[in-house]
């Protein structure tokens, strides 16, 4: 079976649902592009997510996050956080179909970890980030990416890896 | 609304010089904005990186990744990673349908929430 197309899917969904206006996504012509200045295997790469991977307290326990810092955002967890103190707060998944038990099937650091001691990559940056979904492009464009890349830079980081939920 | 975010993260850093690849389960709306680089996983929303409890799958799917940072020749490029759902491929005809609503209870009451502090933050020009 072929692909969802989320955009209409979605379009037709929230019009079901008495939403009358439609979401406009960002939609650019041009893509800009650069290259790898070294051989992955000598790179420094970086894991950013918009998963809401969190934090569990010491003893096991979730934190509360003021909603007012959760539109847009972005936050930095090392990336040698054991991953059973790792967690996704993200509701917005196919609950149906799956779940996000298993941090590393969205978040993939342990993967990451075993693919540099491989040696297909030269290391892990020393912070992953987490960026909040604003609902503003220009949100993103102009005060979260800027941060992440100022981070990354802060790191030594040659390349990016970036997934959703 | 997730992937929209990590592309338009994603073209800022490439701006920038900073090579990236997205993994992606939505590849229409990764497109949509246009990335670089996108491994496109066809499983259900939240598992971009492989099926749950599946290390080498996992692996795999992100080495492949890996593998585009460094092979992809030009913007645009989209890789299919070469895995099929295990439970079979239903989740593409019920999600966001009407019989499976996509939030409920409390989730759906957090995403209005969301929404409001959007709204209220950009009515007082902090966005």
């Amino acid at each position: 079976m072929d692909y969802v197309r989320y955009i209409d899917r979605t379009r037709a969904y929230y019009h079901s649902q008495g939403y009358k206006e439609s979401y406009r996504w960002a939609h650019f012509e041009d893509v800009p592009f650069a290259r790898l200045q070294k051989p992955l295997s000598e790179c420094t790469l970086a894991l950013v997510s918009t998963s809401d991977v969190a934090l569990r307290d010491e003893n096991g326990g979730v934190q509360n996050v003021d909603p007012m810092l959760m539109v847009g955002n972005v936050y930095s967890i090392p990336s040698d956080t054991p991953i059973e103190r790792l967690y996704s707060r993200q509701e917005h998944y196919d609950r149906y179909a799956t779940h996000l038990d298993d941090v590393n099937s969205y978040f993939p650091i342990t993967r990451l970890h075993e693919l540099a001691a491989l040696g297909k990559v030269g290391r892990i940056a020393a912070r992953t980030h987490g960026v909040y979904t604003a609902y503003s492009h220009r949100k993103t464009l102009t005060a979260d990416a800027p941060e992440v890349l100022k981070r990354c830079r802060e790191d030594g980081v040659d390349a990016v890896i970036l997934t959703p939920v | 609304m997730c992937h929209q975010t990590v592309s338009l993260v994603s073209r800022y850093l490439e701006e920038n010089g900073l090579p990236t690849v997205v993994m992606s389960v939505a590849r229409d709306i990764v497109e949509h904005v246009g990335v670089p680089r996108c491994l496109f996983v066809d499983f259900p929303l939240g598992n971009p990186c492989g099926e749950p409890y599946q290390p080498d799958m996992q692996r795999q799917v992100a080495a492949m990744a890996l593998e585009l940072l460094e092979t992809a020749g030009k913007p645009r490029t989209t890789l299919q990673a070469p895995f099929k759902w295990s439970k079979g491929e239903e989740w593409k005809e019920t999600i966001f349908t009407e019989e499976q609503p996509f939030l409920e209870g409390e989730a759906y009451d957090n995403w209005v929430k969301a929404k409001e502090t959007y709204r209220q933050l950009k009515s007082e020009g902090k966005l």
